[in-house]
């Protein structure tokens, strides 16, 4: 996913004297709660952090309550779409004007009817309806099928909302676009590089069936799935984590620190 | 391209519409439409939202009607409907319920709303309690849903309650009167009165949203989320009055795991040495005054608890013992409160434990006579008098008093705690089979006083015919009305001992 980016960051971040007993801790919430916003200063949406406390000394603020600012090293995930970026995400709602799709299973995605191709035909009977191409009727869209979109606006103020657009050439139903499209259906391959130990498995069972009929290039298709998925509960995961912090803001009303 | 600023007027029609006027088609399409508009932009997100939520609650002029029956089915759609609608905004727009729990907490009924209000918001709200938007942010609702309870708690006087009916009436009308822009608080909820018609209506859609969720197998989840909340929010309340009684019905719905959870929550809070001696006490108390009236309770669990209390008592007396004490009873505060527990639990507990062998085998281990007649502690091993008698020795040492599961007042949530709940009348004591007429235990009633500033004694004749009530009073510190009404009392009576019981040996203060 091209959106997504790894960063490094040297931060300091300023922790109340109450948590001075377990800094780490302290520090991992306090970066916690940036989790799912867009922040300036990082030019994109936090999505995970991994933090090692930096030494062992940290400067005392001047003013009513002592801040300590610790110093952090942060491997940062981020998640930070731009004009003119690919992105895949699930359909979840599907409307004569509208496809509404959801990215990392956590940023909404919104694809109005001027930006879906022409060729598309909206067919509602049951199941929320479809979209289906009138060149293949292979090509279908519904609830829950993998999309790729190019991204046209992004809306960096609250969600970080992106309004897309399947107009531009190798957007559409993935599972489509691997079999037949010819320069999307290579990256699949890259795909399975990267992350190797699903790809092994794979590899292994698309030996197992390779006497079956079903085309090679589908098998590999539905690696992809299982890779974009992967990433989908991963993402969940942390949307988890995300909100379990508020629960444990129940158990400690602790004042906050200010952020770095 | 529908612009929020350009299309203002368009657009804020669509979002102050309320839909309980409407009928069952246009209402659908209209929240369809509201659920796509969230979904569209960012932008729009916020204000369909807070458009839902202000569909909470029926418009003004509906109040009247609303409970009526043929507007509770409908109250009942709409509900389904807005959480239908929700629930597809989070599911289209993931990040929606973090907004939501925004909103949600600025639109919240105040102080100072009216009873259906209340409860029409707050029942529509836990409503959101179930499925992923449940796991997202259930736990901060049902917190907000007790930090007002505690709000309105505290705001009733013991006044209030007791009151003659005949001052309701004035309370009443002067609320409708009030204008709803009227945010002077201390004007707003002067009917003490008022507030516990609101506490007693949301208390029963409390009530309601655990049974479902006992029904719905999420009671030991959402059971964990209110132990959470009590701990923040309502165990260091000072006198809090019925609130805590959220627990107590959510205890009784499963009295194996969460009945026996939160005795055993409340003890660990008590051991700690690391809890802050407010939090203790308190929990003390509560453990106290939990196993004596829920009567779901099981003895062994009693006898459990029991030990552990008495346990902690040996050791601080030793411990005591070994530094050489100070006899001011402001230090040992903690050993005071759990020592009274113990005789409290044991005044109504003693006689069924005493039916099991094994138990009072237990029981009869238990080092009492060590503890109760330690130089820290004037007790002698407890008869019910001899309770009344440390009472009123707590009360020359300005001990604080507080029994948080003293009989329940409120009437309309009282049909879910009744059930499960243990009165002074029903216990059989071990002197005797009942202690009901028994003048020599007449003395061992309701109106104890909390605060030792008070040397009133109260009048045992209660001006109500109703024997019933006299006899539920008992053992309770909920204070009589005489207490307001000093000239009414007789000054010279009090709680005479009686004469069979050697006078105790108090220390000097």
């Amino acid at each position: 996913m091209e959106a997504l980016r790894e960063a490094v960051a040297e931060l300091t971040v300023y922790v109340h004297p109450s948590n001075a007993a377990d800094v780490r801790r302290a520090v991992a919430r306090q970066l916690s709660a940036l989790l799912f916003s867009y922040e300036d200063r990082f030019d994109g949406v936090l999505l995970a952090h991994e933090v090692t406390v930096e030494g062992d000394q940290a400067k005392i603020l001047n003013g009513l309550v002592p801040y300590f600012g610790v110093p952090v090293h942060a491997n940062l995930l981020l998640y930070s779409p731009q004009p003119d970026m690919i992105l895949e995400g699930k359909v979840e709602l599907l409307g004569k004007e509208s496809i509404h799709a959801i990215v990392l299973g956590v940023f909404s995605a919104a694809i109005m009817s001027d930006d879906i191709r022409e060729k598309f035909k909206f067919k509602r009977k049951g199941d929320g309806g479809k979209f289906i191409s009138w060149t293949d009727k292979q090509h279908v869209i519904r609830k829950g099928s993998m999309i790729r979109f190019s991204v046209k606006r992004v809306d960096t103020e609250m969600n970080c909302h992106i309004t897309g657009s399947l107009i531009p050439p190798h957007t559409g139903s993935m599972i489509w676009l691997s079999i037949h499209d010819a320069e999307f259906a290579p990256e699949i391959n890259s795909g399975k590089k990267r992350s190797s130990n699903i790809g092994i498995k794979i590899e292994q069972n698309e030996q197992d069936h390779r006497t079956d009929d079903v085309p090679f290039q589908a098998k590999r298709a539905a690696a992809w799935y299982h890779i974009s998925m992967h990433s989908l509960i991963l993402i969940q995961v942390l949307t988890a984590i995300a909100y379990s912090n508020s629960v444990e803001e129940l158990e400690r009303r602790d004042p906050n620190a200010s952020h770095a | 391209m529908i612009d929020i600023t350009y299309h203002h007027a368009l657009l804020n029609n669509i979002f102050t519409m309320p839909i309980w006027y409407l009928r069952h088609d246009t209402r659908d399409a209209l929240l369809d439409l509201i659920t796509r508009l969230a979904a569209v932009a960012d932008q729009f997100l916020k204000e369909c939202l807070q458009m839902l939520v202000n569909n909470f609650t029926s418009p003004g002029s509906l109040g009247a009607f609303i409970d009526q029956p043929r507007w509770l089915a409908r109250k009942k759609e709409i509900y389904s409907q807005l959480h239908g609608s929700l629930r597809m905004i989070s599911d289209t727009v993931p990040l929606a319920p973090r907004m939501l729990k925004d909103i949600i907490d600025r639109s919240m009924p105040k102080l100072f709303d009216n009873k259906a209000k209340m409860v029409s918001f707050v029942e529509c709200m836990l409503g959101l309690d179930n499925d992923r938007m449940g796991d997202l942010i259930g736990a901060l609702l049902l917190a907000k849903v007790m930090d007002l309870l505690t709000e309105l708690d505290v705001n009733i006087s013991w006044e209030d309650v007791l009151q003659e009916e005949h001052n309701k009436g004035i309370f009443d009308m002067e609320i409708e009167d009030l204008d709803e822009d009227d945010d002077s608080l201390g004007k707003a909820c002067f009917g003490g009165n008022a507030c516990a018609e609101k506490l007693d209506g949301l208390m029963v859609v409390v009530c309601e949203h655990l049974k479902s969720c006992a029904e719905h197998g999420r009671l030991s989840k959402e059971f964990d989320i209110l132990k959470t909340i009590f701990r923040a929010s309502v165990l260091r309340v000072h006198k809090s009055k019925f609130a805590q009684f959220i627990m107590f019905y959510a205890c009784s719905l499963d009295p194996e795991i969460c009945g026996l959870e939160f005795a055993l929550f409340l003890t660990d809070i008590f051991t700690k040495k690391e809890e802050d001696p407010i939090s203790r006490m308190s929990a003390v108390s509560y453990v106290g005054s939990y196993l004596s009236r829920a009567r779901f309770i099981s003895a062994d669990t009693v006898v459990g608890v029991l030990k552990r209390l008495v346990d902690w008592c040996v050791d601080y007396c030793d411990f005591q013992n070994k530094i050489g004490m100070s006899t001011k009873p402001i230090n040992h505060q903690i050993f005071y409160s759990s020592c009274q527990t113990i005789m409290y639990i044991l005044c109504f507990r003693l006689r069924s434990i005493m039916e099991y062998p094994n138990l009072k085998s237990q029981l009869f281990n238990m080092p009492f006579g060590y503890i109760l007649t330690h130089p820290l502690e004037p007790l002698k091993v407890c008869l019910p008098p001899i309770v009344k008698e440390f009472l009123r020795q707590a009360k020359a040492a300005r001990l604080d008093m507080f029994f948080p599961f003293d009989p329940y007042l409120l009437k309309e949530s009282d049909r879910y705690m009744r059930p499960n709940f243990e009165f002074w009348s029903m216990v059989k004591t071990t002197y005797g089979n009942h202690n009901g007429d028994d003048d020599e235990f007449a003395d061992l009633d309701a109106p104890e006083m909390n605060v030792g500033s008070l040397d009133d004694q109260v009048e045992i004749d209660f001006n109500s015919d109703d024997d019933l009530e006299y006899s539920m009073n008992k053992m309770s510190i909920t204070p009589h009305r005489t207490f307001y009404h000093p000239m009414a009392m007789n000054s010279d009576a009090g709680l005479s001992m009686p004469a069979k019981i050697r006078p105790s040996v108090s220390p000097p203060l």
